[in-house]
């Protein structure tokens, strides 16, 4: 990979040097970076198409059976991408280091569960409904959570939020309505039928959560993709490469770090929510501080601030145990051992985030100085921030 | 800064020193007394009386059937596969001892992995009923997991006995495919609070629960049947907790003649040991979460007080059951749900010895049951639960686990 | 929000109640406890708050140092004879295998915070890593060395070692003091003394002070950077390696490969809670810490509330006062 630095200040002096040469997969990347959106959206069909038929495709050696029911082991890809997406807002866009993410996942599945479980003495809504309303709900824990620790350093941002989250678990233990491990049983599924009378959305039948888990999660990159192309998307950049620079020329750091947060646990919320109705069982386990670390180790492994990179990491950490059976025992270990390694050998991870043009920029960019622009490999891991001394 | 390790080292060793200096000589003095003759109260039997037509797997070895297979699902790796790995050699047993004494009907035993959890689980069952040469399950191991999975096994029709989840809603779901092949916490609740008052004779007895759903369960069927004896001295832990010491406190402050811990023995263990560091000198009895070698060495001494009840039978005093066993286990002895894995296996397999070959004629053969099996007479109601269920009492002696009868 | 408060409302709060009486008659026996218990999440601390001083780094990982020290507690102790019984020795042999089972843990644990910091830490300082790297590394090690003891020994917790049975010693408001008590306080309160003399009074405590302070300078002045560091991590190791023989003593069957992490997370928010990177505060808000979750579950009802109390605090403490009760400074002249 190509690495040219948009800062003078960055570390060796090979990475100082801006170099030309290809792009990835010798430079694909640098054609695909060249075309404009539309024609990068044309490409893009045949692989969504792709993407949605695999459940009923099984390919021979991608599948996980016969040990897991591939469809449910997809859905499980699809939710740690949507997931991924979420995190990656705050910590690969942002560069807020959240480890309580696993919290408003917790919170989300528990505004499905006690909003549609028979279980549950609270008054019932269609499941479809908890979606948006999980939203909303983990949207004010991220403020109550954000707003005052927002204004620390990140580190003490990072074990506030473990704090959260774990708090957050053990309140669903101790909080006698939320039933701890006992649990709800029945969460609600969207509606519909099949020929035979059993319901779409049944626990057993993965393929119809994928593909609503898939659709929400194209939705979800859409609307984050325009958001970091918008106003917001700049700030964010400009907090995560030198904060108090972005504070001087007039970013209201504090504010656009608290959209961050809020964005990125609403997107947690609604995940959680759709793992619920999945699931159909929600109690108080998988909600622990190595199921959040497993979510960070799919952002950084992927790359911390692209989005494509953070689905490839969301798919290795979810698919490998699923497909590797024997692996599975070894999953804590692996990723953990692969977190130390990716921050020395290689912190913008498998696909870093790029310091692009945006918009309009690039086409003029093409047309005056006649070859795409250079991209720098790049991530709040690798580039600028506050530094250990 | 060798010098200031050195300093550290002896100077914590002098006050090590000092302080035992203090406390040696009273040493040895009080360790006769109420923990370790308690145990000697209720004698220890070493025989269990087997049904003489009692089902085996091998049958009358005249079987004939072909492409079948039986399935074990639950836990054989994380934190709670000692549970699985008990009932799978059960099954691996049972299936065995069947294939060799039917040379013409071998059923497969297909193995999968839920690691307990109930995240995991319907993945795998839904793998499982879509393997059409599965028609019968043995499993699965934890009520958590077994809530997140019985609505798949009653879409798909295929019957499953579970050998040792006993939270008593899960027959409560209307579902027709599930069998539990043991007593639930309403029956052991209530024999565990029998036995607390009457052989143990306790006046006042602690309920000290964990945040599982096992745990709250038994408490509250155990609390009802103690009643007052345990009202004004109750407590929660949580899983994974390691100190104990304020639960020891309020425990000693209440003085009661014993404690009932309700949930596993990973907090059970240190809970004893706690409390006996700390001076009580009651007895601790414990469900069949707690009944496990691993509460003994983990409890060390202290767990001479320690009684158990359990809805499990003493595998290890069925002679031929348990050399069998150890063949299949690499040597470790039948443990606790090990006889039950091999009962079900048995029922399911003399199904399929007279010749069923579908899940929804095993379903009614099943439903239709009505044999002695080794650990218990195998009848059920029309929900799944068992006609009739014993629990049955150990106790802690010379740092073994011991049979002592039945308790209910 | 509006969820959880409509819950409260439909069922009566009936899973939260405050059980004054127990607070009130089990106050002194309380306050024991949790001064022993708080002693030992004070020389954890002590391992955080030494690293952060110097480098502004959360050692995320420290928490595994210290489990690690916790297994060659039970290793040794199990070699020379100790098990689920309490052993029948004298007063000096048990003392001389206790501190060799001390010493064997504050090497082991030292030599895996130095080994960490080589591994882990050095390549991203070389690299001039942002923050963020060097944290996702400590919870990478922090990981990788839970569960690669978890492939080793499995989920189970190893057998108890059970050191010596505690006995009464003194009397104090009606509650007792046993010797376990006394010997995990006093030991601590030693060891956190001769951190201090030695930060404080010898040559190469001035060196790791003037680290804290500005390492730019301290280097210019000569003091050698990357050894002070490897000093820090080693004191802290070591510190840790004590308390896990302190933390086996109190709970004989807590060796297991997640034992640490809940314990180091305390640990931390003790350290925040004094003040990070303030020795006098690691002691403190581990003392006050100790004490604050033991009282928190006796008036709050149940011990389920003990982790939460903690990590209120933690997130409170963090929120309000993020410098802790004594400020932090390992430079500066408070230490």
């Amino acid at each position: 990979m190509t690495t040219s630095s948009t800062s003078p200040k960055t570390g060796t002096a090979s990475e100082a040097t801006p170099t030309t040469g290809r792009g990835w997969f010798f430079g694909l990347g640098d054609q695909w970076n060249s075309l404009p959106r539309p024609q990068q959206w044309a490409w893009l069909v045949p692989v969504v198409v792709l993407i949605y038929a695999l459940p009923l495709l099984n390919p021979p050696l991608l599948t996980t059976e016969p040990g897991t029911n591939f469809p449910l082991a997809l859905f499980d890809v699809a939710r740690f991408a949507l997931i991924a997406i979420g995190l990656n807002v705050v910590v690969g866009q942002a560069g807020l280091l959240d480890l309580g993410y696993v919290g408003f996942f917790a919170i989300g599945s528990y505004v499905a569960a006690l909003l549609t479980s028979p279980d549950s003495v609270l008054w019932h809504i269609p499941y479809l409904w908890t979606l948006p309303l999980a939203m909303a709900v983990t949207m004010v824990f991220g403020l109550i959570l954000g707003a005052p620790t927002l204004r620390l350093r990140g580190d003490y941002l990072a074990i506030v939020t473990l704090g959260f989250g774990e708090i957050v678990r053990l309140l669903a233990t101790i909080v006698e309505p939320l039933k701890g491990q006992v649990g709800f049983q029945s969460v609600g599924h969207p509606p519909g039928t099949n020929s035979e009378g059993n319901a779409i959305f049944a626990v057993s039948n993965g393929t119809p959560w994928y593909w609503l888990c898939v659709t929400i999660t194209i939705i979800v990159l859409f609307l984050v993709g325009n958001l970091e192309r918008s106003r917001v998307g700049r700030a964010w950049v400009a907090i995560r490469e030198d904060e108090d620079a972005a504070e001087i020329m007039g970013v209201a750091t504090i504010r656009f770090k608290l959209w961050a947060f809020v964005i990125g646990a609403a997107i947690g919320g609604l995940s959680g929510a759709l793992f619920a109705g999945q699931i159909g069982f929600v109690n108080n386990q998988k909600f622990d501080v190595p199921t959040s670390v497993l979510f960070l180790a799919a952002v950084v492994l992927g790359g911390s601030g692209n989005k494509v990179g953070v689905i490839l990491g969301a798919f290795v950490v979810s698919y490998i145990p699923n497909r590797f059976v024997e692996l599975a025992a070894y999953k804590y270990l692996i990723f953990g051992v692969a977190l130390i390694v990716l921050m020395i050998f290689r912190p913008q991870g498998l696909l870093g985030a790029r310091q692009r043009l945006l918009a309009y920029g690039r086409q003029a960019y093409l047309r005056i100085v006649g070859k795409p622009e250079q991209l720098s490999s790049d991530s709040s891991l690798k580039g600028e921030g506050d530094r250990i001394s | 800064m060798a010098r200031a390790r050195r300093i550290a080292a002896v100077a914590s060793g002098a006050v090590l020193a000092v302080v035992l200096a203090g406390c040696a000589a009273n040493q040895g003095a009080s360790t006769d007394s109420g923990a370790a003759s308690a145990s000697a109260d209720i004698p220890a039997v070493t025989t269990l009386p087997v049904p003489p037509d009692a089902q085996k797997p091998a049958g009358n070895g005249q079987a004939t059937c072909s492409g079948v297979s039986i399935a074990f699902a639950g836990a054989q790796s994380g934190g709670n596969a000692q549970l699985g790995i008990n009932i799978l050699n059960g099954v691996q047993l049972a299936i065995n001892q069947h294939n060799q004494a039917n040379p013409n009907c071998q059923v497969t035993l297909k193995k999968f992995d839920t690691e307990g959890d109930p995240g995991k689980a319907p993945g795998i069952v839904t793998q499982v009923t879509s393997d059409s040469d599965i028609i019968g399950v043995v499993g699965l191991p934890f009520s958590g997991e077994s809530k997140a999975t019985g609505a798949i096994f009653e879409q798909a029709g295929l019957v499953h006995l579970t050998p040792s989840a006993t939270n008593p809603t899960l027959t409560q779901n209307g579902w027709t495919t599930f069998f539990r092949a043991l007593g639930n916490d309403n029956v052991q609740g209530p024999a565990a609070a029998k036995f607390i008052t009457g052989k143990l004779g306790a006046k006042k007895v602690c309920v000290i629960q964990d945040d599982s759903d096992y745990g709250i369960g038994l408490a509250n069927a155990t609390n009802q049947a103690l009643g007052a004896v345990a009202a004004d001295c109750q407590d929660k832990v949580t899983t994974g907790q390691k100190d104990f010491s304020a639960v020891a406190s309020k425990v000693i402050a209440a003085k009661p003649d014993a404690v009932f811990y309700s949930g596993y023995y990973a907090e059970g263990a240190p809970l004893d040991q706690q409390l006996v560091t700390k001076g009580f000198t009651g007895k601790f009895v414990g469900p069949d979460g707690v009944k496990d070698d691993k509460f003994i060495q983990q409890a060390g001494d202290a767990s001479n007080n320690a009684f158990f009840t359990c809805p499990c039978v003493p595998g290890e005093l069925l002679p031929d059951f348990a050399s069998a066993y150890q063949g299949v286990s690499g040597g470790s002895a039948p443990g606790t749900y090990s006889l039950e894995g091999y009962d079900s296996t048995t029922i399911l397999l003399r199904g399929i010895d007279s010749g069923i070959k579908d899940r929804a004629a095993l379903k009614d053969y099943v439903k239709n049951y009505d044999a002695d099996g080794f650990s218990k007479h195998f009848k059920w109601d029309s929900t799944g639960e068992l006609a009739t269920t014993a629990v049955y009492g150990y106790k802690v002696d010379n740092g073994k686990i011991v049979y002592i009868g039945t308790i209910g | 929000m509006p969820v959880i408060s409509t819950i409260v409302l439909a069922q009566g709060p009936d899973w939260i109640q405050f059980d004054v009486e127990a607070f009130v008659s089990q106050f002194w026996s309380n306050t024991i406890d949790g001064l022993a218990y708080g002693s030992i999440y004070a020389l954890v601390a002590m391992g955080y708050t030494m690293v952060y001083g110097v480098l502004q780094l959360i050692n995320f990982a420290h928490s595994e140092v210290f489990i690690v020290g916790a297994y060659a507690v039970f290793f040794v102790l199990s070699a020379l004879g100790f098990g689920p019984s309490a052993p029948n020795l004298s007063v000096a042999a048990l003392v001389g295998d206790l501190v060799l089972a001390m010493l064997v843990a504050m090497l082991v644990s030292g030599l895996v915070a130095v080994a960490l910091e080589r591994v882990a830490y050095r390549p991203l300082r070389r690299r001039n890593a942002p923050r963020l790297a060097f944290l996702i590394t400590a919870i990478g090690a922090s990981f990788a060395i839970q569960y690669a003891l978890f492939a080793w020994r499995g989920a189970n917790p190893e057998p108890a070692v059970i050191m010596f049975r505690p006995k009464p010693v003194f009397e104090i408001f009606g509650a007792t003091i046993d010797s376990q008590q006394l010997v995990i306080f006093g030991a601590a309160i030693v060891l956190m003394i001769i951190t201090d003399m030695f930060v404080n009074r010898t040559r190469l405590g001035r060196g790791l002070r003037a680290v804290a302070q500005d390492p730019d300078t301290a280097t210019l002045m000569g003091v050698n950077k990357e050894r002070v560091i490897v000093l820090t991590f080693l004191i802290g190791g070591i510190l840790a390696g004590a308390a896990a023989l302190f933390y086996v003593m109190k709970v004989p069957a807590g060796v297991q490969f997640n034992g640490g992490f809940i314990l180091g997370i305390k640990a931390f928010a003790a350290a925040v809670l004094g003040g990070i990177g303030n020795i006098r505060g690691a002691l403190l808000g581990g003392l006050l810490l100790g004490v604050i979750g033991n009282y928190g579950q006796t008036l709050l009802g149940n011990a389920q509330w003990t982790d939460v109390v903690a990590f209120v605090v933690l997130v409170g403490i963090l929120m309000i006062r993020p410098t802790g009760i004594l400020g932090e400074s390992l430079g500066r002249a408070r230490v």
